[in-house]
């Protein structure tokens, strides 16, 4: 599919540019309260920065920097935060998802930011993990070359 | 073959223009408080965060955010599943 | 008239994306047309549902320091751009599994055009 002479420079300029769109996408995830963003942006551009490696360079050196086995169970994780914050708020005492409920310090709007805070995170991970994992399977029968 | 459809979704003009606000008159048109004049007063005050669409996503509404994660873990699932059985049909055969 | 036709400029281009959207799921004979198609009309429509939430003296719904929020008039509804989030990954969701159940349709059969799947599908039919 590529030529053996364009390998390097794609190859190398999206290895490099991975990481910062990394960095970026925790930003725009946790930066959530305060500018546009939360967690289906971050999510969206984390599975990004992965999806530009395996384009570039190639899904078997992809498999380095996240390995295909990782996409489902990563998605699954984030959706167990998202479940274990509401049951974790319905075991203190509220109603499921009330997160002025959980086992936290600070004042009753404080408490609702972390847990809008933990739920943003869930999302992102849940997010990136099954775009990932979307992309891999799509490509899973082809021929290689 | 399609002008009926240009024509009908031109007719069913709704009558608010682009900058027109109709919709978020105070008592909205069926006389309860308008929703969204709540949920812009709401956030400061409720959740410490000034971001009026996190706070609405995550947590006046997180029943949908959390039936919407269900969703996209659900096509993955549904994606790794469908795509199992075309390979292990190769294998076999 | 013409004062409603320039007051809601937004809406028809949104209508055009619509019509088009529509025309691709319905003419076109191939799936990945209708596939694409499909996509166009969903973001024709959540351009359309966001398109109604601004306002003439509004900005951005994040709460500035300065203006405060007693006066709802100063932010652009909020409520519209959070459910058309969902909307967006939702829409996600279903073009993966669609294309996930292309990629089987082309395994099985050789073909994605309409009417040679049909054939095709109906040949399997008489000849079980």
């Amino acid at each position: 599919m590529m030529r053996r002479d364009d390998d390097v420079i794609i190859g190398l300029v999206a290895r490099t540019a991975s990481p910062f769109i990394m960095i970026f996408a925790l930003y725009v995830i946790f930066h959530g309260h305060y500018s546009p963003g939360g967690g289906f942006q971050g999510g969206t551009m984390l599975a990004a920065a992965l999806i530009l490696v395996r384009l570039a360079a190639g899904d078997d050196l992809a498999q380095l920097q996240f390995p295909r086995a990782w996409g489902t169970p990563l998605g699954s994780a984030g959706v167990l935060i998202y479940w274990g914050t509401g049951f974790v708020a319905m075991l203190c005492g509220g109603n499921f998802l009330d997160y002025a409920f959980l086992p936290l310090a600070g004042a009753a709007p404080h408490r609702r930011n972390l847990g809008i805070l933990f739920i943003e995170v869930g999302v992102g991970l849940a997010v990136c993990g099954i775009l990932t994992a979307i992309y891999d399977d799509l490509l899973e029968g082809r021929p290689r070359d | 073959m399609f002008g009926a459809v240009l024509v009908l979704a031109g007719m069913s003009l709704p009558d608010r223009g682009d900058p027109r606000a109709r919709l978020h008159r105070d008592p909205s048109a069926a006389g309860t408080p308008n929703a969204p004049s709540y949920y812009i007063r709401s956030p400061e005050r409720d959740a410490d965060t000034p971001n009026m669409v996190t706070v609405i996503l995550a947590d006046y509404r997180g029943f949908d955010t959390m039936g919407e994660e269900t969703v996209i873990l659900t096509a993955g699932l549904i994606c790794f599943l469908i795509l199992r059985r075309e390979r292990s049909k190769e294998k076999r055969s | 008239m013409t004062d409603v036709l320039l007051g809601h400029y937004g809406y028809w281009f949104v209508f055009v994306l619509m019509v088009l959207g529509f025309y691709g799921m319905v003419v076109k004979r191939n799936l990945v047309k209708k596939l694409i198609g499909m996509n166009i009309f969903q973001v024709a429509i959540i351009m359309f549902y966001l398109s109604s939430a601004v306002k003439w003296t509004a900005t951005i719904p994040i709460a500035d320091p300065a203006l405060g929020t007693a006066d709802t008039a100063l932010y652009i509804s909020p409520l519209q751009h959070c459910l058309m989030l969902t909307a967006i990954v939702v829409g996600v969701a279903t073009s993966g599994v669609a294309y996930a159940l292309l990629i089987t349709i082309y395994k099985r059969y050789g073909t994605l055009h309409e009417d040679e799947l049909l054939e095709r599908m109906k040949n399997d039919l008489d000849l079980e």
